[in-house]
C-alpha cells in the first residue's frame, strides 16, 4: 500500500501539552493550573439566548459570514472596545473560535515561502497553521527581560523581504505580556515602512489588569494591512461554543470567507444567536470576571513572592510565567517531578516554543480555594529542591 | 475601596485579613481599618453563616406573611414593624410596596409553631387587617448560592 499520509502534515509536531496531558489524566487527585480557559460557566443570560433560539427552532444555516445581527453588533463592539470601524457587510467573518479565523487569515494571504514572523513563546497554532499555508514560520524570540513585549529592534532583525505577516499575540497566551500603546506605535511604524500585515490575535482582549487594551488596529495606517482576530470564549467564557471572528480590509475577508464557505459552511447557528446576547448585555459579566481574575492574579504574585520564585508581573489574560531556571532543570523536567512529587500540573513553557523553556505557564482561571493549594503544594516543591541542592 | 472590600466578604466572610489585602491590593492595616469602621458604621451588620437546613434532622419550619395593617398617624409604619420584628421567631421583616404592606419571614419548630405565632400574636394586633401565610416547601436558591448543587470542575486537566 502507498503511503497515505502527507508528508506536510506529518512533519508538523503534535502539540507539546499533549504527551503532558496523558500523564496528568492517568493521576489521580491531581490539582491542575494547566486549563487554557474560563473557570466560569457562560453567563446564564447568554445562555437562555442560545437555548431560547433552539427552542424557536432557528436550527437552520446562517449565511457564510455569520448572521448580520452578529457581524452588527462585533463592528458597534469593535468600535467601542478597539475604536476601529468596519463595514459589517464585508469586512467581518464569524468563525468556529478564533483559531480558525487564524488557520483561514494564514491560507488566504500566504503564497508559497512566504515568511511569517511568530513571536514567541505564544499560542500553539500559528505555527502549524503557517506551514500548512505553505509559509514558512520565523520565530522572534521574546525575552523575559522585556517583560515578554516584542520590540522594534526584535521586530526589524527578523525582517526579509520575503516576510508577509506579522503575527501579535497580545495580551499573550502563555506569558500574560502585553503591549501597550507606545510599544505598538513603533511595531506599527515598522509595519507600514517594511509593508507588512499583521494578524492580531485579540482574544485576551478584555482581560487586561490596570492597563487599557489597545489594538493595533487603531493606529495610523494599521487598520489597511491588519486582520484583527477576536472571539467569544475568553471574554464571555464561552469555549465551548466555538466561536470568534476576524474583521479586516475587505479583499482579505472575502478570501477568507471563499475558505471558510467551503471548509465550514457557517459558525453554529445556536451559538450565534447566544453571541448577539454576549455583545448586547455581557458588559457586567466581562466586569465581574476581570475583577476576579485580577484577585486570583494578585494572589499569584504575592505567593511568589513570599517562595522566591522570579516572576515578572503580567497584566493581561489568565496567566502568570514564572521563571525556573535557578533550579537548572528543563521545564518539562520540572513540571512532571512536579507533578510526580506533589500532584500539582502545570504546562512548562517549552510547549510554548523555545524562548519559553525555562518558565511554567500557570493559569489562574481556578478558584481562589484551588490555587492556595496550589501555592502549598508548588511552596512545598521549592523548598525541597533548594533543599536538596544545598 | 469599601466597595471592593464589601463585594468580596459579602460572599467569603471567613478569608483572612492578610489574604483579603492581597486579593485586593491594599494593604493589610488598611482593609483592617476600613473594616473597622464600617462596623461601627454599620455598614456591616454581622458575619453569618449560609445553611442548608434541610441536610440537618432538626425540623424547622419557614413561612413568609404577607400582612396588610393600617398606617399610624405621625409613625406611619415604623411602629408596628417594630411591634413584629422585635419577636425572635421573626427572621426578616420588610416593608413592601403593593398590595400589601409588611412581608415577614418567619421560622419556627412545626407547623403548629408557625399557625400560633400567626393567629395568636399577628393576627391579634390591632393595627393588622389581614395575613395571608405561605409555608416555604423547598429552598433552591438562597443569598445568591444555588442549594443542592455541588459543582465539580469538568474542564479537561490540561488545555494549551
Amino acid at each position: 500500500m502507498r503511503n497515505p499520509l502527507s508528508e506536510k502534515i506529518v512533519t508538523i509536531r503534535p502539540s507539546g501539552i499533549r504527551k503532558f496531558f496523558d500523564i496528568a489524566s492517568e493521576r489521580k487527585d491531581v490539582i491542575s493550573l494547566g486549563v487554557g480557559e474560563p473557570d466560569f460557566d457562560t453567563p446564564w443570560h447568554i445562555r437562555d439566548e442560545g437555548i431560547w433560539s433552539l427552542e424557536k427552532g432557528r436550527t437552520f444555516y446562517t449565511s457564510n459570514s455569520g448572521l448580520m445581527e452578529l457581524r452588527e453588533e462585533i463592528c458597534r463592539y469593535t468600535q467601542r472596545k478597539a475604536d476601529v470601524s468596519y463595514d459589517p457587510k464585508s469586512e467581518v467573518i464569524i468563525t468556529v473560535g478564533g483559531s480558525e479565523a487564524i488557520d483561514i487569515a494564514m491560507r488566504a494571504m500566504l503564497d508559497p515561502g512566504d515568511e511569517v514572523l511568530i513571536p514567541q513563546p505564544s499560542y500553539v497554532s500559528y505555527e502549524p497553521c503557517t506551514i500548512l499555508a505553505d509559509g514558512k514560520p520565523v520565530i522572534i524570540e521574546l525575552k523575559n527581560e522585556n517583560e515578554f513585549r516584542l520590540t522594534a529592534e526584535e521586530l526589524k532583525e527578523a525582517i526579509t523581504n520575503r516576510t508577509k505577516i506579522l503575527v501579535m499575540p497580545f495580551p499573550n497566551n502563555p506569558t500574560g505580556a502585553i503591549m501597550e500603546r507606545a510599544d505598538l506605535e513603533k511595531i506599527a511604524n515598522i509595519c507600514v515602512e517594511k509593508d507588512l500585515f499583521v494578524l492580531s490575535d485579540e482574544i485576551y482582549s478584555e482581560l487586561t489588569y490596570g492597563k487599557q487594551h489597545v489594538s493595533i488596529a487603531s493606529m495610523p495606517g494599521m487598520r489597511e494591512r491588519t486582520i484583527l482576530i477576536n472571539g467569544f470564549s475568553k471574554a464571555f467564557a464561552m469555549t465551548g461554543w466555538r466561536l470568534g471572528y476576524a474583521c479586516g480590509p475587505k479583499d482579505i475577508i472575502a478570501q477568507m470567507t471563499k475558505i471558510h464557505q467551503f471548509a465550514i459552511m457557517c459558525a453554529p447557528t445556536t451559538s450565534q444567536y447566544a453571541a448577539v446576547e454576549a455583545l448586547k448585555n455581557g458588559d457586567k459579566d466581562v466586569e465581574m470576571m476581570r475583577e476576579s481574575y485580577d484577585e486570583r492574579r494578585r494572589f499569584l504574585m504575592h505567593a511568589f513572592r513570599e517562595m522566591g520564585l522570579p516572576c515578572f508581573e503580567p497584566y493581561g489574560a489568565f496567566y502568570v510565567f514564572p521563571c525556573i531556571k535557578e533550579f537548572g532543570m528543563a521545564s518539562e523536567e520540572f513540571a512532571l517531578k512536579l507533578l510526580d512529587d506533589q500532584n500539582l500540573a502545570v504546562v512548562p513553557g517549552s510547549a510554548f516554543g523555545g524562548s519559553g523553556e525555562g518558565f511554567l505557564r500557570i493559569s489562574y482561571a481556578y478558584s481562589l480555594k484551588n490555587l492556595k493549594i496550589a501555592m502549598e503544594r508548588l511552596s512545598a516543591f521549592l523548598t525541597k529542591l533548594r533543599g536538596s541542592a544545598s | 475601596m469599601r466597595e471592593k472590600i464589601l463585594t468580596f466578604i459579602e460572599k467569603n466572610s471567613r478569608v483572612d485579613l492578610k489574604e483579603l489585602a492581597v486579593i485586593l491590593g491594599m494593604t493589610e492595616a488598611d482593609v483592617a481599618n476600613e473594616l473597622e469602621a464600617m462596623e461601627q458604621e454599620g455598614i456591616i451588620c454581622g458575619y453569618h453563616t449560609l445553611i442548608d437546613w434541610d441536610k440537618v434532622t432538626t425540623e424547622r419550619v419557614n413561612a413568609l406573611i404577607e400582612v396588610r395593617v393600617t398606617p399610624q398617624r405621625g409613625k406611619g409604619f415604623d411602629s408596628i414593624a417594630e411591634r413584629i420584628y422585635k419577636y425572635p421567631e421573626v427572621e426578616a421583616c420588610y416593608l413592601i410596596s403593593g398590595g400589601y404592606d409588611l412581608l415577614v419571614s418567619l421560622e419556627g419548630k412545626t407547623l403548629r409553631e408557625v399557625s400560633a405565632f400567626v393567629s395568636e400574636k399577628l393576627s391579634t394586633l390591632e393595627t393588622v387587617i389581614s395575613t395571608s401565610t405561605h409555608f416555604i416547601l423547598k429552598k433552591y436558591k438562597d443569598h445568591g448560592t444555588i442549594l443542592h448543587q455541588k459543582k465539580e470542575d469538568e474542564r479537561m486537566i490540561m488545555t494549551p
